[in-house]
């Protein structure tokens, strides 16, 4: 018995691909195969048949009602799953929403999800770098005058603004006494002097209630970092450092030259259709439900949830599943009364005079007709001529 | 039967104008009393014989049919005044908004009017329907204008005192805009403008939203009722029409007989309130109309809206005949793809057969057996369309003789049958079923186990429905689309959904243990049960005395040629798999169907669950190989399990002393732990975890501790069980169970916990008055010590019930929340479907995916989400050509 080598083995590959009856990963996933074992040509031969057929009889047919399937496909395992809030990712340190909860916000198309997360990755020259991942992690990180001091309070015996720092949380988060002082000149609403770790404000006005509104702006003075980012913990992943954050702004945090932005993501898929368009968010809505059902240890095809993101993409907009999303835009009018606002959609309708074409599964239940998916979308017409012969 | 040879195209909605109200009228409503003295309808009343009849017998006066003929047919009120339409209230003040005050144009330049109606015509042209986007942009922008383009007037700010009170707020102070002044107002818009505000002149007018007619609807849609004593009982709507009557009859005389401008503007204002309680009763801003026995009135949209309402609880959901509902049973002993009927239901159910000059005899004995016995009729439909009831015939060998081709026999269901069975919540398309029937004594329906999970059914008092196909069509696709066996595989994630569970596993798990010696008597009783009908393999052991490993039992009933390896659920995952030689038995090896290794349990052929045995039987030789395989694999184990014995009692859980004394004094030590980490916490000495504060650190800290302990009290309860112990088969086998169970029942209950925390409610500091204020030890924040053999201490068990509460609540908001989730998600996604282009699309042709999943691969066809299972291939085709 003669066996093919390696080349030979391409070669076929390569001829099976361009013939194009098959996706081009299983064509990969099989050439991989063969090449670890001894195979003859007849059995190659045999093997791509096997497979050619074995595909074709695995697709879908016309007509089969595939968004029926994906939603039931996702919405069954629903009843499953835990209503628990919050779950501790990792090492303790943040909560994280998921099961039930957080399915629903991927769906509905949450602008702002509870609990907004991001992983941030960085370049190749700075990764494995500890101490320069901390320094980019605390330019990060939101710094507020509050977040370093020990207290901040107004002194009314002469009528300034105190702010007692502590030099420990300082480094911690990488402000310097300079850096505050800096701050609150910028403010042009008094003198600023840095007295040991105490800072004293001198305001111009002499006003308890202005003096009161200047404290809540001083407390809010952003030191450092990025809008939006809560806390940031640093986690070895492999044998480079990455960033996890509570909060999440992925715009801001890109623009942060030593990140890596092919990597670097966030579970906000809002922003990520903001930022990097509607492809990108059709990703993470896949990747984010893929997440949750895996999570809670369902098993679910993928191809149910891609689906789903498809038909919340479609258009360019991330619309919701629900009724100010996918199911308010329905151009049925029978379709939409007969979800949710039945009243008002009818009165809407009349006036506009809108045409139903009753195209839609719902329309078609209403009026009592065959539904248009499955074998409901199929006529057969009989030769008439045979009867008489 | 009548064939439906026509279809709807479409629907086309419009708007009802005063005059084709007026047209559509049979008559004018007059009078607000119902019936007279003699009870009959008055005339000009709102029971008007003309406007259709609901009494049976009486022929309409309008059409003449009688009650299920005649459709019923609209009357109609002249209103003395105008009023507003409800629905339409925000609408009108848009328009008020954009339009002007004096000439009515809407407040936008020529040049602007012009652009928007070119654009407008456009998308009417292409989408044959106004575009809301283009007039909510109209809108936006004309409401900005304050003074009018067109004739300079200054406009206005209108006010809508909701529900439906119109203001101009001058300067000098606000004034009412009447409905009266609305509509002069709207009448002077012109038609091009009409549709740049929402509104298809085709259909509707602007001044059409303010009631000058009120239509009334006919008898039948607001039947009344007679109730046993004799007295009338009007419909809802009959009700609210007589208040708008009444009032519009004051009004108008009052208005006649010249009163003051107040009294007519407070009747004005009344009739206003009737007639937008009669479209809605539950408008904000006004109190609902009420019944005189202070029931909330039911109106027109309350009849429309909700999940009661007539859209979702009629119009999408319909009612059937030739059903049925009963409590199920169990059955093991029928096939998968049978059901258990109820004699009583078998004689109620019935199919249509038409006569033919084939089945004449056989149907000629069932109409003689009549709608008594089981395998009879209940009617037959003559060739004139005549309906013969069964009951009634006194004679019926005579009606036997007089069937001849092309009667129908309305006959009962039996054996073969073909029935939909379905169990709500209808979560999935497992939960619609079509079994084969299987008629049998008693009252409830029966089921074989195995479809259980599709169902999601047990038997604490279940209910399940089962529905008669009627049509050969409906027939045709239920036997060869919905049957169990087509639906073995989940389209969900591309494995079986349907297997072995529960005590089938345990068993098949026993019978294939190498332990497992069987008699020749013992094989031949498994055997028969199974209905295996060839011959015995050679004995494994053939001396002192013939005896047959469970293996092969198990074997024989696997089709030849069928090549596995997997591992089982015992398997422990060592660092390195020694395949056939593992040590517990775990790895799964068949070759040309033998069982040559390996335990047969959950993960071999538990139900859902992929890549079982069980799912390659299902892949490589079809459903019906291997729904026969799971009838018979079934039927020999519950006769294995009478054989062996396979029960649980307490004595399961007793373990030995040592055993006891070691829990006890690791739970002890935790204890310890826990008391030492409150001292440090409390001398503030307490190390705080980053992004917590100390009091989460310390909670933490315990929970933490409190785990370890439970975890190695189980282990060590673990240990001393024994694997021969049924328990532990259970959890091993994976039937049922789990190691925590396990622990909870014979060691330690272990922590109770309220949202995620040790429970920290009840009194002020402390959870009972048991405990000391403060006290953070863990039996005071519900820590449970004892085991649920030995049982709770009432302490304990107050603590435990408060964690079994919070799941009971978790469990019942969650099913709704689900529910509503799956309701949005299938109104969503219902329209999508693949195109014979390979697309998929939605109804009206949105292209959402260019080909399914990317590579059009069916999940349901797919191998556990794989379209091709490339291994399993290769291993065919080199074991063919005769390598391994």
């Amino acid at each position: 018995m003669s066996f093919l080598n390696d080349n030979e083995i391409d070669k076929e590959m390569n001829y099976l691909i361009e013939s194009n009856v098959i996706p081009v990963t299983i064509v990969e996933q099989l050439r991989v195969k063969l090449k670890e074992l001894k195979i003859t040509r007849k059995e190659l031969k045999k093997v791509v048949e096997e497979v050619v057929r074995e595909y074709k009889n695995a697709l879908v047919e016309p007509g089969e009602a595939v968004g029926t399937v994906a939603a039931q496909s996702i919405g069954e395992p629903g009843t499953q799953m835990t209503l628990k809030t919050f779950h501790y990712a990792g090492a303790a340190e943040f909560n994280v929403t998921l099961g039930l909860p957080r399915l629903e916000e991927i769906l509905d198309a949450k602008k702002n999800p509870s609990t907004p997360m991001m992983e941030v990755y960085l370049k190749d020259d700075v990764k494995h770098d500890e101490e320069k991942v901390k320094q980019i992690s605390q330019r990060i990180e939101l710094t507020k005058i509050e977040s370093v001091a020990q207290s901040v309070e107004i002194d009314l015996a002469n009528m300034i603004i105190k702010i007692t720092l502590d030099p420990s949380l300082m480094e911690d988060k990488g402000v310097s006494y300079n850096d505050i002082k800096e701050k609150l000149e910028s403010l042009h609403k008094g003198d600023v002097t840095v007295e040991e770790n105490i800072i004293k404000f001198n305001p111009d006005t002499n006003d308890l209630a202005q003096l009161q509104q200047l404290l809540q702006k001083i407390q809010d003075l952003t030191l450092n970092g990025v809008k939006g980012i809560k806390r940031v913990v640093i986690r070895k992943e492999g044998d480079e450092y990455v960033i996890s954050t509570d909060g999440s702004n992925l715009k801001d945090v890109l623009e942060i030259p030593e990140v890596d932005v092919k990597r670097t993501t966030t579970n906000h898929i809002g922003e990520i259709a903001e930022v990097l368009g509607i492809e990108a968010a059709r990703n993470a809505i896949i990747r984010e439900a893929v997440n949750v059902l895996e999570e809670q240890g369902l098993d679910v095809d993928i191809r149910h949830i891609m689906l789903v993101a498809d038909l919340m993409t479609f258009d360019g907009y991330i619309s919701q599943i629900g009724r100010h999303g996918i199911s308010g835009k329905k151009p049925s009018v029978l379709a939409r009364a007969a979800f949710e606002k039945t009243v008002q959609n009818l009165f809407e309708a009349s006036v506009r005079g809108d045409f139903d074409e009753l195209k839609g599964i719902a329309e078609n239940v209403i009026i009592g007709q065959t539904i248009p998916v499955g074998t409901g979308l199929i006529g057969l017409l009989m030769e008439h001529s045979r009867k008489e012969e | 039967m009548s064939q439906v040879d026509k279809m709807i195209g479409g629907l086309k909605i419009g708007f009802l104008s005063p005059e084709s109200i007026r047209k559509l009228s049979v008559t004018r409503i007059i009078t607000a009393d119902t019936y007279d003295e003699d009870g009959l309808p008055i005339d000009s009343g709102l029971m008007d014989s003309r406007l259709g009849t609901i009494e049976p017998g009486q022929k309409c006066k309008t059409c003449g049919n009688r009650v299920g003929e005649c459709p019923g047919h609209f009357g109609h009120i002249e209103l003395a005044r105008p009023v507003i339409h409800v629905g339409y209230a925000n609408i009108i003040r848009d328009i008020l908004r954009s339009t002007c005050k004096s000439c009515s144009r809407i407040l936008l330049p020529d040049e602007d009017i012009d652009y928007y109606t070119e654009r407008m015509s456009e998308s009417i042209k292409s989408g044959n329907e106004i575009d809301q986007v283009l007039v909510d942009e109209v809108y936006k922008k004309a409401q900005k204008n304050r003074v009018c383009p067109h004739c300079g007037e200054k406009q206005i700010k209108i006010k809508l005192e909701k529900p439906t009170s119109f203001y101009e707020v001058r300067e000098e102070g606000t004034v009412r805009l009447t409905p009266t002044d609305i509509r002069d107002w709207f009448e002077k818009i012109p038609n091009e403008d009409c549709l740049l505000l929402g509104i298809n002149p085709e259909v509707a007018r602007p001044e059409w939203l303010i009631l000058t007619v009120l239509p009334v609807p006919p008898v039948c849609v607001r039947p009344s009722i007679t109730l046993e004593s004799g007295v009338r009982s009007e419909d809802d709507l009959t009700h609210k029409l007589v208040d708008i009557i009444r009032i519009n009859q004051r009004l108008r005389e009052n208005i006649d007989a010249g009163a003051p401008q107040l009294i007519v503007e407070d009747l004005w204002e009344l009739l206003q309130y009737h007639i937008t309680t009669y479209f809605d009763n539950d408008v904000s801003g006004i109190p609902p109309a009420r019944h005189r026995s202070g029931r909330v009135l039911r109106t027109l949209s309350q009849r429309l809206k909700g999940k009661e309402g007539r859209f979702r609880s009629n119009l999408s959901g319909k009612r059937v005949d030739f059903s049925a509902r009963t409590v199920i049973s169990p059955d093991p002993n029928i096939s998968i793809n049978e059901v258990g009927v109820p004699e009583e239901i078998a004689k109620t159910l019935t199919v249509p057969e038409r006569v033919t000059e084939w089945n004449i005899e056989e149907l000629k004995k069932l109409v003689l057996n009549g709608p008594e016995h089981v395998e009879g009729a209940n009617y037959i439909i003559r060739s004139d369309g005549r309906r013969i009831d069964l009951r009634f015939v006194k004679d019926r060998s005579t009606l036997a003789e007089a069937l001849e081709p092309g009667f129908i026999v309305e006959r009962h269901i039996r054996n073969g049958d073909i029935v939909l069975f379905n169990r709500q919540p209808s979560l999935h398309r497992m939960s619609i079923m079509a079994h084969e029937v299987r008629i049998m004594p008693y009252r409830t329906f029966r089921l074989n186990l195995c479809v259980c999970p599709p169902y999601n059914a047990d038997f604490d008092g279940d209910e399940m429905n089962l529905h008669v196909p009627q049509s050969e069509e409906a027939r045709a696709e239920a036997r060869i689309l919905m049957r169990v066996q087509e639906q073995i595989l989940s389209p969900r994630y591309g494995g079986p959904i349907i297997g072995g569970i529960q005590d089938f596993i345990s068993l098949s798990y026993l019978l294939t243990n190498k332990n497992t010696l069987l008699t020749r008597e013992n094989v031949c009783q498994l055997l028969m049960a199974a209905g295996y009908t060839g011959d015995l393999p050679e004995p494994a052991i053939s001396k002192p005395e013939e005896l047959w490993t469970g293996k092969q039992v198990f074997s024989l009933l696997l089709p030849k040629g069928l090549n596995i390896s997997l591992k089982a659920k015992v398997c422990r995952k060592c660092d390195k798999c020694l395949k056939e030689q593992c040590p517990y038995d775990a790895y799964v090896l068949i070759r040309d169907g033998q069982l040559l290794t390996g335990v047969i349990d959950k993960k071999a052929f538990g139900a859902q669950q992929a890549d079982t045995v069980f799912h390659r039987l299902v892949k490589d030789y079809g459903t019906q190989t291997a729904r026969i395989f799971l009838d018979s694999i079934t039927k020999l184990l519950i006769h294995f399990s009478s054989a062996i014995g396979f029960t649980l009692g307490i004595d399961e859980l007793i373990i030995e002393k040592e055993a006891v004394l070691r829990i006890k004094e690791i739970l002890e030590k935790a204890n310890n732990r826990v008391k030492e980490l409150i001292e440090i916490y409390k001398a503030g000495e307490l190390e705080r975890l980053p992004g917590r504060t100390l009091e989460e650190t310390l909670e933490m800290r315990i929970k933490q501790e409190l785990a370890d302990a439970r975890d190695k009290a189980g282990e060590i309860a673990g240990d001393y069980l024994g694997l021969d112990k049924h328990t532990v088969i259970m959890t091993k086998a994976g039937a049922r169970g789990n190691p925590l169970n396990l622990a909870q029942m014979t060691a330690v209950v272990g922590q109770q916990a309220v949202r995620g925390e040790r429970i920290q409610r009840g009194y002020k500091g402390r959870t009972l008055p048991h405990y000391k204020e403060g006290d953070l030890g863990p039996e005071a924040r519900g820590f449970v010590t004892s085991c649920y053999r030995d049982g709770l201490s009432p302490t304990e068990f107050f603590f435990h019930a408060m964690g079994g509460r919070e799941g009971l609540v978790d469990t019942a908001v969650r099913t709704s929340k689900s529910g509503y989730m799956q309701r949005r998600l299938i109104n969503a996604l219902q329209d999508i479907r693949v195109e014979y282009d390979n697309t998929v699309r939605t109804a009206v042709g949105e292209l959402i995916q260019l080909k399914y999943g990317d590579d059009g691969v069916d999940p349901a066809k797919s191998d556990h989400g794989k379209a091709v299972n490339l291994d399993i291939i290769i291993e065919k085709v080199l074991s063919e050509s005769g390598r391994e």
